[in-house]
């Protein structure tokens, strides 16, 4: 038992570069993280941009916080997927008969979420700045988003594990991700929430989402946060602990 | 005791209301080859998963290299190796990265020639550094059991080896278990193949229906059956030794 505990940072380095290896060779994987989430910034920016009345004058910097949101959901969608994998090639089993800390394969998954969304979070920055996003945050302010981003990555991503363990196929692996995609829309990611009609926008203003965009922008732009960074966090830490323990349940069932 | 690479008691495990195993005993001798030989269905991947930890068994007791899976499972997983049904190799990973990662994940001292020996050993050296969806089904057999490997286990478990494999690959896949067993390594195999258990095994179980019904050496086996009439039968060469033969003498052309 000791072994096992003393080896778990190098068991879960094995780990995370193994799964590291399988996104950066996966060209759809490079694909769907980071140009999707581009096309939809340089679509609403330079084709609906004109029409759209968000009260700024910098739509680019408006956007950013939703556009990042939506990349995030649609990265963690791949490790469901290659969890899924996993578990239906038989090679969790050769892990699980191996004297490795048992959640280790897991946590190689959930590391390579985090570390590959921040790398298609950072692209999407840089090429923000080139259509023109510019921020006044400091660093502190940088730090703060780049937490929140965290969170909401890691609290993404155990909800992955657990469609990703309890998948029957691969589609069905994948698809719990289009609502969490589909979400920004319907906040205050694109357009200010006052013109949509009374229950979508009792919607939009309550779901987690909003408050997340809302904090981001604000520290992005170096307003006061207010209120809406603390319900960011709840948000995340309420989905984050629901979804981790119904995770480990799973895991540790389909584990044993 | 000393002698028994595994002991199994009374063996019970039930998915639901499949029971599946009722009662299995048998052990294996350390140093020797096992097959447990069984329909598809009889429960044999079921006792394979047990001995390895990842299954937990309903009742009965199962003594992997002196400890108990039950209460012991990091000791045994630490004296085992399990190449299961299907090749347990990462499709994307090339055939060296797959062997430095286990070699990395059993902390063994220099890994990269650990990796280096078994892919001249099991013949992939040439295809060491493409990816493993490249691989054809009797090379990826091979790096599974390479990867099996790594870390000298004392026991290694091989979930049909062979199921899925054209002839020669099967045959490659029995000259690897013999020299296994030559080695000094026990060998526990499961096969739907009497030929495979046949030609491979010291001890042979035939597990049905989730019981025991037979074990013994393939001399005692035989035994059990009423003494051979003697009959005279033209031979006849089979399909495989026909195809065998065909594709060897290809090979031998092309060089």
């Amino acid at each position: 038992m000791e072994a096992t505990r003393s080896y778990f940072f190098n068991d879960m380095g094995v780990m995370l570069g193994r799964s590291m290896r399988h996104v950066l060779r996966s060209l759809d994987t490079i694909i769907t993280v980071c140009i999707m989430p581009i096309a939809f910034m340089l679509l609403f920016v330079y084709v609906f941009g004109g029409a759209i009345r968000a009260g700024t004058d910098n739509y680019v910097n408006y956007l950013l916080p939703g556009i990042l949101l939506i990349a995030i959901a649609s990265g963690i969608a791949y490790t469901s997927y290659r969890l899924f994998m996993d578990m239906q090639r038989g090679i969790f089993e050769r892990f699980h008969s191996m004297p490795i800390a048992r959640s280790a394969p897991l946590w190689g998954h959930v590391l390579t979420s985090l570390v590959s969304n921040g790398i298609s979070v950072v692209v999407i920055i840089l090429v923000a700045l080139v259509m023109g996003f510019r921020s006044s945050a400091g660093v502190l302010s940088w730090l703060a988003v780049a937490g929140i981003l965290a969170l909401f990555t890691l609290a993404l991503t155990w909800i992955a594990v657990i469609a990703g363990l309890s998948a029957k196929t691969v589609d069905g692996a994948g698809a719990f991700s289009y609502p969490l995609i589909f979400l920004p829309f319907i906040s205050s990611a694109f357009v200010p929430t006052d013109t949509m009609p009374g229950p979508v926008r009792a919607f939009a203003e309550n779901q987690p989402v909003t408050a997340i965009v809302e904090a981001i922008r604000a520290l992005l732009s170096g307003q006061p946060v207010g209120n809406d960074i603390w319900v960011a966090l709840a948000w995340c830490f309420a989905i984050l602990i629901v979804a981790y323990l119904f995770a480990m349940r799973a895991y540790n069932r389909k584990a044993a | 005791m000393q002698n028994q690479a595994i002991q199994v008691n009374g063996l019970q495990k039930s998915y639901k209301k499949l029971h599946v195993l009722r009662g299995v005993d048998f052990a294996v001798e350390k140093g020797s080859i096992f097959a447990l030989l069984g329909s598809n269905g009889a429960g044999k991947t079921t006792v394979v998963k047990i001995l390895a930890t990842l299954l937990k068994q309903d009742s009965g007791t199962a003594n992997v290299n002196g400890f108990d899976v039950a209460s012991k499972p990091d000791n045994v997983r630490r004296s085992i190796s399990l190449t299961g049904q299907f090749a347990a190799v990462d499709e994307i990973l090339t055939g060296r990265e797959n062997l430095l990662m286990i070699a990395r994940l059993r902390h063994v001292s220099d890994p990269r020639q650990v990796s280096d020996d078994l892919l001249r050993r099991f013949g992939l050296i040439d295809a060491a550094d493409r990816a493993v969806a490249t691989y054809s089904g009797g090379m990826r057999r091979r790096l599974d059991i390479a990867m099996s490997l790594v870390g000298n286990p004392k026991l290694i478990f091989l979930d049909e080896p062979t199921t899925g494999l054209d002839p020669e690959a099967r045959l490659e896949v029995w000259k690897i278990v013999k020299a296994l067993a030559d080695g000094g390594t026990t060998v526990l195999l499961t096969t739907q193949y009497l030929e495979e258990a046949e030609q491979l095994a010291d001890r042979i179980a035939i597990l049905h229906e989730g019981k025991i019904i037979a074990n013994g050496t393939l001399a005692e086996l035989k035994r059990l059956f009423p003494p051979a009439k003697v009959e005279y039968v033209e031979k006849q060469p089979t399909l495989e030794e026909i195809f065998l033969a065909i594709v060897g003498k290809d090979k031998q052309e092309a060089k």
